[in-house]
């Protein structure tokens, strides 16, 4: 039996784990990392708005309408075409599907600036100039995701929320009253609770396996790309193991 | 001025042995240089020396500190103190040329902003580019990336200066005046410089102590006096490789 891809994603893990813990060692100016977290922040937020806004949209949209299809029996009321979407948009859809999405923007993105970084010997100049570069460049971008992806996660969730009353109310399926009406009657508190912890484990996992994907490339301009895609992937698989651990644990 | 000496490096990539027991000492306020043909691993020593990479064997002096065991506050302290100068020139893109020079000065200096734009301005000048702080990295040429690096490692007035190939992929006249201005920056800041390269122009011009690295192994080492005005007692390696650049018969 071959056990060296076992090796290797021990190998992976143990190299992950200490590249976190580096990550909060050696910190130097508070207004440094402050300056790079504000950078970070704005950029992974304001940049992913219009693309959040657009997919929410539909999603929304979309599983109205699939929704109301799959309800055909006249005894089950039109508010109940509410509830499942809204439901489904506070548990999944917004923090889930707008975590896959930003792991392909963010990600990718994260993962090819600090693989240019490596292989252009910028992290090379940062160590030797006496900065842990682990921290540099690793730490403000977990905090700015931890950051922003709550609140994208909120925003998406109000999107998808107004995606499905507005295709609700233009195929005819759900009016706005009776939409907000089921909306608010399977509504607890609890599942906000849970859409922003799965908000803020998906930034996490976003950000620190595209931060560790970057890190260690070795090579070239195709290195780099592939630790891009590595990093997309690698993060949509995490992303949804912790989506089925999460909802196993706490729902 | 502060000694630089490094006794008995020994690296392995995996199975490979890439240097073998390397000892040396680094002529403080003088241009030294390490060099030898493609492959003989004259930047795997020097990433040693400034800590980019971990030797298996040996130790690396600053002064009285062995930089390799001493604790992370003394590492730092000493990494304060140095400059360098790589191939790529690792500029960061995302800063413009006056940003990449102030930076070590605003991570480590208590600088007003009115001092730190005087010393990039004046550290600009001194490399021949004054001027140019609003411009990107990726807006000016190789040979400009390569000065506004120097002036970026002279930020900080360091004591030890490391070129890693300063004047590779440049044109000859360019190449030239990067020699010279690591020679002008050793006498005015006495900085201990330690250049790379397997350019034997760049040795005739600016080197004084040479270090000759064959195979992982440091076969010679001696002044540039000798090694140019006395090659019939150089090793059969050194002098072929004089011979190949045409520097001796």
């Amino acid at each position: 039996m071959n056990l060296n891809p076992l090796l290797k994603g021990f190998e992976d893990l143990g190299r992950y784990l200490l590249l976190l813990a580096r990550s909060f060692t050696g910190l130097l100016r508070f207004r440094l990392y402050w300056q790079l977290w504000t950078i970070e922040s704005i950029q992974m937020g304001r940049d992913s708005i219009f693309l959040v806004a657009i997919i929410s949209f539909f999603v929304g949209a979309v599983t109205t309408v699939q929704t109301a299809y799959q309800i055909v029996s006249p005894f089950i009321p039109k508010a109940t075409i509410g509830a499942i979407v809204s439901t489904s948009a506070i548990l999944e859809l917004a923090p889930t599907v707008t975590s896959l999405v930003l792991a392909g923007r963010i990600g990718s993105n994260i993962a090819s600036q600090i693989g240019s970084m490596r292989v252009s010997e910028q992290i090379d100049a940062l160590e030797v100039m006496g900065i842990n570069s682990a921290t540099y460049l690793v730490l403000p971008r977990l905090l700015g995701a931890l950051f922003s992806f709550p609140i994208l996660v909120i925003y998406a969730c109000f999107v998808a929320h107004a995606g499905g009353i507005i295709a609700g109310a233009f195929t005819g399926a759900v009016n706005p009253t009776q939409f907000a009406v089921g909306a608010r009657g399977f509504f607890q508190p609890f599942q906000l609770v849970f859409m922003l912890i799965k908000a803020v484990t998906f930034g996490f996992i976003i950000s620190t396996v595209s931060a560790y994907q970057g890190y260690y490339v070795k090579g070239g301009a195709l290195e780099v790309g592939a630790a891009s895609t590595r990093a997309v992937v690698v993060s949509c698989l995490m992303i949804l193991v912790a989506d089925y651990v999460l909802a196993q644990l706490l729902l | 001025m502060s000694e630089l000496r490094i006794e008995h490096i020994s690296k392995w990539f995996g199975k490979q042995r890439v240097l073998h027991d390397i000892s040396f000492f680094f002529h403080p306020g003088k241009v030294n240089m390490i060099i030898g043909p493609s492959g003989c691993g004259k930047t795997v020593l020097l990433k040693c020396i400034v800590g980019l990479i971990q030797p298996e064997q040996g130790q690396v002096w600053f002064g009285k500190i062995d930089f390799l065991r001493t604790d992370p506050a003394s590492r730092r302290s000493i990494l304060r103190n140095l400059g360098m100068l790589f191939q790529s020139s690792a500029l960061f893109d995302s800063m413009n040329v006056g940003e990449n020079v102030a930076f070590p000065l605003r991570v480590f200096t208590e600088q007003s902003e009115k001092e730190i734009q005087d010393r990039v301005a004046y550290c600009l000048e001194r490399v021949g580019l004054a001027g140019i702080q609003h411009k990107y990295p990726a807006e000016i040429s190789g040979g400009m990336k390569r000065r506004v690096g120097l002036a970026r490692a002279i930020a900080l007035n360091p004591q030890y200066l490391f070129c890693d190939e300063p004047n590779s992929g440049l044109d000859p006249l360019t190449a030239r005046r990067i020699d010279e201005l690591i020679q002008e920056l050793t006498y005015e800041f006495h900085t201990t410089t330690v250049v790379v390269t397997h350019d034997l122009k760049s040795v005739v011009d600016m080197g004084e102590e040479i270090l000759f690295l064959y195979d992982g192994r440091a076969e010679w080492h001696g002044s540039k006096a000798v090694m140019l005005g006395q090659p019939e007692s150089l090793p059969p390696n050194l002098r072929a490789f004089l011979r190949a650049s045409g520097l001796i018969e």
